[in-house]
Order: C-alpha cells, then sequence, then structure tokens
C-alpha cells in the first residue's frame, strides 16, 4: 500500500473512487426504489454528446458533460409525469440519441475522433488531476447533502408520489432536482468507471445491500460501504493487477453482492443482528416474527 | 376552532382523455362524519376523490377543503390520503414504520422528523394493531397488513378529513373489523372521513350517508 500511495496519480485516483463509491449509491438507491435502475445508464449515454461537445468547443468536457445530461434527465423526468407509459421509449431515445449525437459530435471536433472517447467510456482513474478532483468533492458534497439530508422527503416522492403530493412536498422540485443529481452523478463517476458502466455503480451496491438490509435506511448506508469498498478496491486491484479500473470496479462489486447473498442465504440470523444494530436509535423493540431477509423482486 | 365544512363538492365535472367521467358530483363530509362513495368499477369514485385533493383538473364546478380550493390549499396536515392500493413496497426493503414516517410529513416538511412525529407514528400503528410489526420489511406482510401500514401512514398526521380509496381491497373480514373500530374511533373524535367502497361489509353501521355514483357512465 506504501508504494500505491507515493505516486500523486494514485493518491487522485484513490480519493476520487472514494467520492464515487460514496455519491453513486447514494443516489441510485432512489432510482431503484422508483424502478428507474436504467435511468443512470440513459443519462450516461447523453453525457457521451456532452463530452463530444466539450471536445468541439475546446473547452472542459466536464462541464458539457453535466449540462447536456442534466438537460437530458430533466427531459426525462418531465416525459415520465406527463405520460407514465412511453417511460422506457424515452429511454431508449435518451439511449440511442446520446450515442449518436456523441459520435457526430466528435466527428466535427478538429483534432478529435471517436478514440478521443474511448477514456470517456471506459474511465481513466489514472489521469485524474487535481484540479478534477477539487471539482468532483464540491460535487460530491452537494450530492451527498441532498441524497442524505432530504432523505424522509426523497423516500416518499420515490415510494408513494401520489401520497407524497397530499403532504404538500415540493414533489415536482424533488423530482427534478433528484434529476439533475442523478446527472451530476453520473459526471462525477465518468472518470472513474466510464459512461459505460456508470449505472453499475448506482444499482450493484443497492442490489448487494438489499441481500441484508431490512429498511431503507440501511440499504442505502450499507450501499455507499458496498459502493466505497468496491470502488476502493478494485482501483487498488487494478493497479496491482494491471487492470482496467473501471470493469475492475465493477466486478469487486459484483464479487461483493455475490458475498452478500451467499451471507444471507447461509447466516439469516447473522444478517438480521448486524442489521439491527445499525438501525437507528430506539429500534430495541422485540421483533414479532423472525423472517428470513426478504428477497428483493 | 371555526366549523369549516373539511371537504365541499359542488356541481364537479371531470373528463378524463375527454371522456366524461364525472358529470356534476355534489358530496359534502362534515366533522366526524362518515360518508361512503359506492359505484362500479369504472363509474368515478377514485376520480371524485383525486379531483376532491386537487389532483385533476375540473370541467365545472368547485372543490373546497376546508373552505379553500384545493389549488390554493397549504393545510396538507389536516387531511389523511389513503390511495388506492398498490404502493406499500418499491424496489428498495422498507419497514412499517418507514413508510408509517412519510404520514409525518405534511407536519414537518422539509425539516427534521422530531420526537412528537415518531409519538404519533407509533400511535397510528397502535391504532392499526401493526406496532409490534415497526421493524419489519412491508413486503413481509400481507395485502391486508400492506393495507393498513398505508391506513396509518394516514392516521400519522392526525389528520381532521381522511380521504380512503378502497381501503377494505385485499383486507380479510376479521382486519375489515379491526379497521371499522380503528375509523370508529376516529370519526369519534371528530375526524371527517371519505371512504370509496366496493360494498359496505363491516363498516356499514360506522357510516352516516353514502351515495352511490352506480355503473360506469
Amino acid at each position: 500500500m506504501n508504494g500505491l500511495l507515493d505516486h500523486a496519480f494514485m493518491r487522485h485516483a484513490l480519493l476520487a473512487a472514494l467520492l464515487v463509491g460514496i455519491v453513486a449509491p447514494a443516489v441510485g438507491t432512489y432510482l431503484v426504489q422508483r424502478r428507474q435502475a436504467i435511468m443512470g445508464d440513459g443519462i450516461g449515454h447523453v453525457a457521451l454528446t456532452g463530452v463530444a461537445l466539450g471536445f468541439l468547443l475546446r473547452t472542459s468536457p466536464v462541464w458539457t458533460a453535466v449540462a447536456v445530461s442534466a438537460l437530458g434527465a430533466v427531459g426525462m423526468e418531465l416525459i415520465r409525469t406527463r405520460r407514465r407509459a412511453g417511460g422506457d421509449l424515452a429511454l431508449a431515445l435518451l439511449l440511442y440519441g446520446g450515442m449518436a449525437g456523441g459520435g457526430l459530435l466528435i466527428s466535427l471536433a478538429p483534432g478529435a475522433s471517436t478514440a478521443s472517447l474511448t477514456g470517456y467510456l471506459w474511465g481513466s482513474i489514472l489521469t485524474v488531476s487535481h484540479a478534477d478532483l477539487v471539482a468532483m468533492a464540491a460535487l460530491t458534497v452537494l450530492v451527498a447533502a441532498f441524497c442524505f439530508g432530504l432523505r424522509r422527503q426523497l423516500f416518499a416522492v420515490c415510494q408513494d408520489e401520489a401520497f407524497a403530493r397530499v403532504t404538500g412536498l415540493p414533489v415536482r422540485t424533488l423530482n427534478l432536482l433528484l434529476a439533475v443529481t442523478a446527472a451530476v452523478t453520473v459526471t462525477v463517476s465518468m472518470r472513474v468507471v466510464g459512461l459505460l458502466l456508470v449505472s453499475a455503480l448506482m444499482v450493484i451496491p443497492v442490489a448487494a445491500a438489499q441481500r441484508i438490509g431490512r429498511s431503507f435506511a440501511v440499504v442505502q448506508l450499507l450501499a455507499v460501504v458496498v459502493g466505497v469498498l468496491s470502488c476502493v478496491g478494485g482501483t487498488v486491484g487494478s493497479y496491482h493487477l494491471d487492470l482496467p479500473s473501471g470493469p475492475t470496479i465493477v466486478v469487486a462489486a459484483m464479487a461483493l453482492l455475490a458475498g452478500l447473498a451467499v451471507l444471507a442465504a447461509v447466516r439469516p440470523v447473522l444478517a438480521r443482528a448486524r442489521t439491527g444494530t445499525m438501525a437507528q436509535g430506539e429500534s430495541v423493540r422485540p421483533r414479532a416474527h423472525n423472517r428470513e431477509p426478504q428477497e428483493t423482486r | 376552532m371555526c366549523q369549516v365544512t373539511p371537504l365541499a363538492m359542488r356541481g364537479v365535472h371531470v373528463n378524463r382523455d375527454g371522456r366524461p367521467v364525472l358529470g356534476g358530483l355534489d358530496l359534502t363530509v362534515r366533522r366526524g362524519e362518515v360518508v361512503a362513495l359506492l359505484g362500479g368499477n369504472g363509474s368515478g369514485k377514485s376520480t371524485a376523490v383525486q379531483a376532491a385533493l386537487g389532483a385533476l383538473p375540473l370541467t365545472a364546478g368547485r372543490v373546497e377543503l376546508f373552505g379553500t380550493p384545493p389549488a390554493r390549499f397549504r393545510a396538507w396536515r389536516r387531511v389523511g390520503y389513503v390511495p388506492q392500493r398498490s404502493t406499500a413496497t418499491g424496489g428498495v426493503p422498507a419497514t412499517v414504520r418507514e413508510v408509517a414516517d412519510a404520514g409525518r410529513l405534511a407536519h414537518h416538511g422539509l425539516r427534521p422528523f422530531r420526537r412528537d412525529d415518531a409519538d404519533s407514528v407509533d400511535g397510528a400503528l397502535d391504532a392499526v394493531g401493526l406496532l409490534d410489526r415497526a421493524e419489519d420489511p412491508v413486503d413481509s406482510l400481507s395485502g391486508g397488513q400492506q393495507q393498513r401500514v398505508l391506513i396509518a401512514r394516514a392516521l400519522a398526521g392526525r389528520p381532521e378529513l381522511l380521504l380512503m380509496d378502497e381501503p377494505l381491497a385485499a383486507v380479510d373480514l376479521a382486519q375489515q373489523r379491526v379497521l371499522a373500530d380503528t375509523l370508529a374511533a376516529e370519526a369519534a373524535r371528530g375526524t371527517a372521513v371519505l371512504l370509496v367502497l366496493h360494498e359496505l361489509g363491516p363498516l356499514a353501521d360506522l357510516i352516516d350517508r353514502s351515495l352511490d355514483l352506480g355503473v360506469a357512465a
């Protein structure tokens, strides 16, 4: 580990991985709750158009990606609220439109080609600069404050929108903010895991946490733990094994998911005890029924 | 507190997809009154509830919640709503308590959840007989129990007007009786209750008035 931290690029990479490990599952929990697990992928493809636009305009691709993917996410949210049935069609349009837009714009950019996009598609964690890190850290703080600070409100909106409206919550505003937050998360994460695998970090840690978590709050926290472990572990692993970071991180997350699934199947008693101690405050009431942790559908 | 009528609907017309669903509904629910809205599938029962909450545009007529049209109504803490059953579970597990906690959002809004919020949730879960299941995941409960969680969520806000859309769906007879007792206690407290029902069942004794929307228009 010492040798690892001697390199500035590795210190940057590990910090970037840590930040992404926190934000991606924190936002992803709400998307999975609303059964929009693939939304991150749609945003990721739209972000590609933003990256290409950055090359074309000769500005930082990160900021054009933030802007374009936020527009895409807001557009998707508007389509979702207007006409429920068109949701997956809207997603398909974003996926292909984003990919085609990216390919088209990059061919127009002077001195760039589709090869320029590879680092964004698959991630290039070793090229994260100090300035990148500062921007990522700032965005991470905003995303985390939103996701954890408004947990009850966002939970209610994602769980039962009709009910949330009748509580007087600004449901539409919260939905749009969540869409923009997801877009920001995707662009923060693209340097680390790449746009093609971004959605995996928003979904797999949540799926893993669900193996042993019984409450929403615990699943969200556990998902962040799984996200951080797989991002940092995957980055260290990719350094030692000379593998690309993005796929290594995602495989690490899958391995944690498999491990937790086995744990949940083999030791339900142990799993319950753990989540019990992590649940909030006064939850020491005896459980009326000792059931196995619920399988997700 | 002045005695404003919790829910008043006058000559309410609602179209859905260009088709008239409600054609001139008059409905009043006063304090302590339990009113049943009956009718076949497609007769507009759920539409009436959504119109009452301002979730659908009216083509004619007016709705007042405590004397205020829904669009300008802000005192949502006075209203409890049990949507038509479907949404007790989501893509991520949640405990009974977490779902019921959402019933306090009209009180704490964007501010943190407090001790008195927790006490109200405990009271509501107790009222529907699910306090001992508070830390269990909602999807480990039966359909009828999940329905009671949604009722507890509405009760947690200690509403003065309770709108319940088909609260008996998937609830067996024994649990319908538990629910009847809960509602009787609410009405005795002065809560105005509007129930959308397929059939009266064990709630018949409780109901002061009923309005039959008939079959589909």
